[in-house]
């Protein structure tokens, strides 16, 4: 199995708004149809909402803020998937369901097998109380 | 063959065993490779792996004979040394690494004939699967495949060696990171995965055409080794349209080899080539494939079965006169309509000017869109408007296709054409 994060450009749509409500149902429907395989992911809000944060002179560095996107292009990172497959050829079978495929495209790339060392949740009491 | 029977030929005798010997080598290769990599799951590691079994029989097989069974022997031997290098090697993953070593110990030795089939079918997938460039499938295929050193690989393709062995290291890279799993497609996928297979394979033909100046020895072996795969191809899965229209395709191209150039290298037309040194076997065994090929593909043709179709129209005419070009037409109308490419419909063109439609002819290349870079359509424009009598435009559009092309054989056949360009 192969951990893949599939990010998907579309036109820089604001989600948020209720003329998406229908793009959003398709959204919906293929997270059922492929919830064997999804382990995460989000819709995120339009870029003029994005801050890219950058630190000068290394760690520790000043910290410079610009207003928008990492890059400005026609078509924006409009939202995310994790999925598990079993190879590439399944993780193209899945992207290619993803709606943005069709309304712009779907990156694949395969994730690193390390564990990212996350503090747990129940051990956090801030989270549990 | 016993020892000692040749004493007066001793010289002569060692060089034979070591002919023999890396004939063996050659010809194993790949299938040995097919099936390390099915017991690795890692195709970088098992290159290195067979790499050290040839060397381990280059120097052991001279001492006790060529084995009876040389593919197991190299088989064996580069499993043993891919265990070897995953015991010793740290910087994999523990889990892949317990997992490679577990396949390798635990398969077990099969040799039977479906198990090798499949073994390089898989290979051939890998190399060209459809999430890797063009230009790299063809490289992985050259040293994969066709067991080209990368120095090899890199002279055929024109590039330089430092950049062919970054092409390379990045296919393998991708193949192993983003899960190109070592499989042969399931049944739902394999007609367009074929067909993948087939435009690589072509890719590589027609790279072995594309320029005569550079390194010609290499690219003309390049054109062999295509056809080499395309007739492996067609024994791996028997009965496919689109594997026998591409074999088709490539025997009939390569049956007109010795007749494309001249002694001076410069191009030769179709046209003007001396019929009497077409390679009739190849040609022959081109013909009836294309025909396989059509019939095979009747309802949904393939194209390249159809491509194979136009060109078995040339190869059947005994002289240029006798061609049949309202055949070829009607073959182009369909391939048109498979593949509308501008390329495909300069060519449909040309073959109606020599039905004697000179005039529709120059109307079709005129209407085309995409093609103002590209020689063959401004040779073909200064072609037709010859034919018509049209000196001065001819001359014009014989000059930008001269400014289009770096190939002296394509630019001495415009000076044949147009004298005092």
């Amino acid at each position: 199995m192969t951990s893949y994060v599939a990010l998907i450009y579309t036109p820089d749509v604001d989600w948020s708004q209720p003329e998406y409500a229908e793009g959003m149902a398709e959204y919906q429907t293929f997270g059922e149809d492929a919830a064997s395989v999804i382990r995460g992911g989000a819709a995120l809000y339009h870029t003029p909402t994005a801050t890219t944060v950058r630190v000068t002179g290394g760690k520790g560095g000043d910290v410079v803020l610009s207003d928008g996107p990492y890059a400005e292009t026609k078509e924006a990172l409009t939202g995310f998937y994790l999925l598990e497959c079993t190879d590439l050829d399944e993780a193209i079978r899945v992207a290619s369901m993803i709606p943005g495929a069709w309304n712009g495209a779907v990156e694949i790339r395969p994730a690193l097998p390390m564990t990212v060392r996350v503090p747990s949740l129940e051990t956090s009491d801030t989270v549990t109380q | 063959m016993s020892t000692g029977e040749f004493t007066g030929d001793r010289a002569a005798r060692p060089r034979a065993v070591s002919r023999e010997l890396t004939d063996i080598l050659q010809n194993e290769r790949c299938q040995v490779l097919a099936s390390l990599t099915r017991l690795t799951g890692d195709l970088g590691l098992a290159e290195d792996a067979v790499q050290d079994a040839s060397i381990s029989a280059l120097q052991t097989w001279p001492r006790t004979g060529i084995p009876p069974n040389p593919r197991a022997w190299l088989i064996v031997t580069a499993r043993h040394r891919a265990i070897d290098v995953l015991r010793r090697e740290g910087s994999r993953f523990a889990k892949e690494r317990e997992a490679a070593l577990m396949q390798l110990h635990e398969a077990p030795d099969d040799f039977s004939v479906g198990v090798l089939r499949d073994d390089q079918l898989r290979l051939i997938f890998t190399c060209c699967h459809p999430a890797l460039a063009a230009e790299a499938q063809v490289a992985l295929s050259l040293r994969v495949l066709c067991g080209l050193s990368v120095a090899e690989v890199a002279r055929a393709l024109l590039v330089p060696e430092a950049t062919m062995a970054k092409r390379l290291t990045r296919a393998r890279q991708k193949i192993a990171a983003a899960g190109i799993r070592y499989r042969v497609p399931d049944d739902v996928d394999l007609p367009d995965r074929m067909r993948v297979v087939a435009t690589t394979v072509f890719l590589l033909f027609t790279e072995g055409y594309a320029s005569r100046s550079a390194g010609a020895h290499e690219r003309r072996s390049l054109a062999e080794e295509a056809v080499r795969l395309g007739r492996l191809l067609v024994q791996l899965l028997p009965g496919e349209a689109v594997l026998e229209g591409l074999l088709a395709t490539m025997l009939l191209q390569h049956s007109r080899r010795d007749a494309r150039f001249d002694s001076a290298g410069d191009i030769v037309l179709l046209a003007d080539q001396d019929r009497a040194r077409w390679d009739l076997a190849l040609a022959t065994e081109g013909v009836e494939l294309a025909a396989s090929a059509i019939r095979r593909s009747r309802n949904a043709p393939e194209r390249f079965a159809v491509v194979a179709a136009i060109s078995a129209c040339h190869a059947i005419a005994r002289t240029a006169e006798d061609t049949d070009w309202n055949a070829i037409v009607s073959w182009y109308d369909v391939l048109a309509r498979l593949d509308p490419s501008p390329v495909v419909l300069l060519n449909r063109a040309a073959a109606l000017a020599e039905c004697g439609q000179v005039l529709e002819a120059l109307a079709a290349v005129d209407a085309l869109h995409g093609l103002d870079d590209y020689f063959w359509l401004h040779a073909t424009r200064a072609e037709l408007l010859r034919r018509l009598g049209r000196g001065t435009d001819a001359a014009v559009a014989a000059a930008l296709a001269r400014r289009l092309t770096d190939s002296p054989a394509q630019q001495r056949l415009l000076e044949h054409r147009h004298p005092g360009l």
